[in-house]
């Protein structure tokens, strides 16, 4: 399969976190789309890596997952924080800001 | 045929035959995009975060056949693995019960979601479209050696010093994570007396019975009876009571038809022996 194909597969994957992002309301799965979208780019970076021939672009991929790591970590506990407080994962009741 | 697939050494070689790969491709592909679809459709958080291990999984088998076999291991076990148990960690201890409502805040906000979506493919696939298409994969590799080797050639080389910050992004986030889950205690800790004290001024120095005990049916979702016949409502747990009230059952109920039958059946029997007593005397 030529890379061309990943890479529309990438596309596609994406744009079905975005639009989980948008959909979603519980902020989990708002994070978890976000991994999804994360995951998409990797595919695209692997298969630009094969498109050129060379291994950059699957490092590049690698720092993407760590840091994909790192932002669940932070971003759970932040969660974690707000369920305590607020004692809902929605996003919509976290409104302090709003008013 | 597997052995090819994970060994495939060098980024432009994938050694193994095209239909095979194409099919398995095509597999994967249908199946990552069904399983992302339904990760944005469903409803419980927890069927959510199974879809999502399956999308990270085939694209971990879609890493191995480009190539990347260091990352399809790496996607196995540090996303699959990690990320993902710690997700479920989260969706445990906000509750599974968390389900959200389908209602909208906003009006109309999943159509145009949708709407953004479709356009957003349309423009993505247009202009990669006109980029990418029609440029084969060059066949020969840039890197003599295997994937692991070039890898680690490139990361501890030209790509180091993001290496390095990265070991200390990942410190920062892990402090972040335990300052962000510590909890300043705001009164003193209490002592065994209080505790005790506390108690015996509650009325109830007794432990509570759990659920199922004295209760007419085995399970976990039916209420304690107490002595005087009564059930205990705070002898179930919230999440299991939730989870009632979404399946529609209602065991307080059962238990009350149980016991109205129970009581209806005595009398008919006290009735019975009062009848056959009289009979007997009778005779």
């Amino acid at each position: 399969m030529s890379p061309a194909g990943y890479v529309f597969l990438s596309v596609i994957l994406f744009v079905i976190g975005a639009v989980g992002v948008l959909v979603r309301r519980n902020a989990i799965l708002i994070f978890m789309s976000v991994e999804l979208m994360l995951n998409a780019c990797n595919l695209a970076f692997v298969s630009f890596a094969r498109l050129h021939g060379n291994l950059d672009g699957q490092v590049v991929a690698f720092f993407v997952m760590v840091v994909a790591a790192a932002e669940v970590v932070i971003g759970l506990a932040i969660l974690m924080a707000i369920y305590r407080a607020r004692r809902s994962a929605s996003v919509d009741d976290a409104t302090l800001l709003k008013f | 045929m597997i052995h090819q697939l994970f060994l495939a050494s060098g980024p432009g070689s994938t050694n193994i035959d095209p239909v095979f790969d194409k099919v398995l491709f095509w597999i994967l592909a249908v199946m990552a995009v069904s399983a992302a679809l339904g990760m944005i459709l469903v409803r419980h958080a927890v069927h959510c975060a199974l879809m999502l291990a399956v999308v990270m999984l085939s694209l971990a088998v879609m890493y191995a056949m480009q190539g990347a076999p260091f990352l399809a291991f790496v996607q196995v076990i540090v996303y699959t693995g990690a990320v993902l148990m710690l997700f479920l960690f989260v969706v445990m201890l906000v509750g599974t019960n968390s389900a959200e409502s389908l209602t909208e805040t906003i009006r109309g906000q999943r159509l145009w979601a949708a709407l953004a979506g479709i356009a957003l493919v349309a423009l993505l696939i247009i202009g990669i479209g006109h980029a990418a298409i029609g440029s084969a994969p060059p066949q020969s590799s840039a890197f003599s050696t295997d994937n692991l080797t070039g890898l680690a050639r490139l990361i501890f080389t030209t790509y180091v010093f993001p290496f390095e910050i990265t070991s200390a992004l990942l410190m920062t986030a892990a402090l972040g994570a335990m300052v962000l889950a510590h909890r300043e205690r705001t009164e003193p800790k209490p002592t065994q007396r209080e505790v005790a004290r506390r108690k015996i001024a509650s009325g109830q120095v007794q432990p509570e019975p759990p659920p199922g005990v004295y209760a007419l049916h085995n399970a976990v979702d039916m209420p304690a009876m107490l002595p005087d016949g009564t059930t205990s409502d705070r002898s179930v747990s919230h999440a299991v009571a939730q989870r009632d009230v979404q399946l529609g059952r209602d065991p307080q109920g059962v238990i009350t038809v149980d016991l109205a039958t129970g009581m209806r059946i005595d009398a008919e029997r006290a009735i019975e022996t009062g009848a056959r007593g009289t009979e007997e005397s009778g005779a």
